[in-house]
């Protein structure tokens, strides 16, 4: 049984009753997530991605469908009830959303003083969380005499006060340099394999995805377009919206402008070749051509690397025979992807 | 200023029934107003406890009565000073006129202060479980401090304006003083030493709104 189980659910604003424009947010989404699972949820801006996981901890309601919890249904319950399941789900934010005139000790303590936890055990927690983001040093500090980083860190501490088995992060690391991003990435890593947290990360860059997730959804519209393992969704998207996503986030795939450009630059007939996780050796493949007599330029590529899984698209420009270079393009399709572009 | 120093002992207990005056109203002015501002807040649209009814009645009421210049309500409340504290003339009248007034500015104060917190501190506070009213006291409140003690200072001094027409039934204070004995009487300087005074109590009470305010706000 998945750990977060979303059934058709729907989202639409404002609600019926309201009146006015009517705004689908959330357009039947089905998602299983698993206990460990680090799911990345990626998307444009706009696509839905930050109403979606407001639903898991419903600090929205749902319009229709429904949230299952660890087994249990929570779309339609009391706000009051709702209360304790929120205990159960950390979440960070992309501005960190620190209380500000509260120290970082307090800011940690607050969950667990929401949750009834005795003093003493808040405490303990407290330095335990502090020692864990190594702040301990910053407990007496105010949010706005951190850095960036450290206010996150303590958004984090802040978030696994009450042990909740879900963590979700909203843009969590949206508004951070690329070094202090990585900083908390990591972070985010080991509450996942330290203490077990099934983590559901939101975000718009790659980099996240590959860094920690390890299923990812892609959202557009209000509607998740692909789902499944990372590496299956970023190197062999299946449907043509999420291609046309992943092309802007991945390297090596010329966009349409890119490609006028290369065009213009290059003669000779441009074929990307895309490699994927060794299904084709690229020295095989660049003695193809050259045995075909075929001459060959390098235009235009990249390799990406998903928890140690390579693959990448290459875009060459052909030079030679005709017939020769549809030969070499026969032969190199029998083992791997080839589109000619001109 | 030989007046002046004649109606010494007038000057001063008229210096002391201003500040009883402005102390007390701000002190149940200020906890009405608290409460109204609070109401106002939690219950608009989208906020912590929405409730359409609730603030569409005290949006305007408020509305109603703050306009109402003060030497004309002081009067307008009279009977319901009566019904409520037993008399409509003397320092208590006022009292009651000047909080019933003053809570009304400070509910508009405190809603102003409150509606400028992060919705997204507020999120997180919900994200982890709490309730409306604990959002309210120890979110709400506390992040918006700083500027509700500036708030209040500005209404301290809105007081002390007020305070003046107190003499129309019988209330006393600085500005009877600077009427009765300065304006009709002809002693201009009797009047400029009540002025002086009110600027002092009104440069103290900033000082201090300041200064906690710093304090609040760690700056």
């Amino acid at each position: 049984m998945s750990l977060v189980s979303l059934r058709n659910v729907t989202k639409t604003y404002p609600s019926p009753d309201k009146g006015g424009e009517r705004i689908v947010a959330i357009d039947d989404v089905s998602l299983d997530i698993e206990a460990g699972d680090v799911y990345g949820i990626i998307g444009y801006s706009g696509a839905g991605k930050s109403t979606l996981v407001r639903l898991i901890n419903a600090l929205e309601p749902v319009s229709d469908g429904s949230v299952i919890i660890d087994g249990e249904e929570i779309s339609g319950r009391p706000e009051r009830e709702l209360r304790s399941v929120r205990l159960g789900i950390g979440m960070i934010f992309q501005q960190f959303n620190l209380f500000n005139a509260k120290n970082v000790w307090n800011n940690v303590a607050y969950p667990l003083r929401v949750a009834g936890w005795p003093k003493e055990r808040i405490a303990a927690r407290v330095d335990e969380l502090l020692d864990f983001v190594g702040l301990r040093e910053k407990a007496r500090s105010y949010p706005d005499q951190l850095s960036g980083g450290q206010k996150q860190r303590v958004g984090v501490a802040r978030a696994l006060a009450t042990e909740p088995r879900i963590l979700l992060a909203d843009e969590a690391t949206s508004a951070l340099d690329p070094e202090t991003t990585q900083e908390v990435l990591a972070l985010l890593k080991r509450v996942n394999t330290e203490f077990g947290v099934t983590i559901v990360v939101i975000t718009h860059e790659m980099d996240v995805i590959q860094s920690i997730a390890t299923k990812v959804a892609v959202m557009d519209g209000g509607r998740v377009i692909e789902k499944g393992d990372v590496f299956d969704v970023f190197s062999n998207p299946q449907n043509a919206s999420s291609r046309r996503f992943v092309s802007t986030v991945i390297k090596g795939i010329p966009s349409p402008a890119e490609l006028a450009v290369l065009q213009e630059r290059h003669i000779g007939r441009i074929v990307t070749i895309s490699f994927r996780d060794g299904n084709a050796d690229q020295a095989a493949v660049f003695l193809e051509i050259v045995n075909a007599g075929v001459a060959f330029e390098l235009v235009y590529g990249g390799i990406n690397d998903i928890q140690g899984r390579a693959f990448g698209h290459l875009t060459l420009a052909l030079r030679g025979d005709d017939t020769a270079i549809d030969a070499a393009i026969v032969r190199i399709g029998q083992s791997t992807h080839v589109t000619e572009v001109r | 200023m030989d007046a002046l120093i004649d109606l010494q002992d007038e000057f001063w207990k008229a210096a002391g029934e201003t500040l009883y005056m402005v102390s007390i109203t701000l002190l149940i002015g200020g906890a009405a107003g608290l409460l109204m501002g609070l109401v106002l807040y939690a219950t608009r649209a989208g906020s912590l406890l929405p409730n359409k009814a609730i603030f569409v009645v005290l949006n305007v009421v408020i509305n109603f009565f703050r306009p109402i210049p003060f030497i004309i309500f002081i009067a307008a409340v009279q009977p319901l000073s009566r019904m409520i504290i037993g008399t409509g003339i003397g320092i208590n009248a006022v009292i009651f006129a000047l909080s019933l007034a003053a809570s009304f500015a400070i509910a508009r104060i405190v809603e102003q202060n409150l509606v400028t917190v992060s919705p997204g501190v507020i999120e997180a506070a919900r994200s982890m479980g709490a309730g409306p009213y604990r959002i309210l006291r120890t979110i709400v409140i506390p992040e918006a401090l700083g500027p509700l003690i500036l708030g209040y200072t500005f209404i301290f001094v809105a007081i002390v304006d007020m305070s003046a027409v107190a003499g129309l039934i019988g209330g006393g204070g600085l500005g009877y003083f600077a009427q009765l004995y300065g304006y009709r009487q002809f002693e201009p300087v009797v009047t400029w030493a009540a002025v002086l005074l009110i600027v002092v109590f009104v440069q103290i009470a900033q000082f201090v709104g300041n200064r906690l305010a710093r304090v609040a706000l760690r700056r």
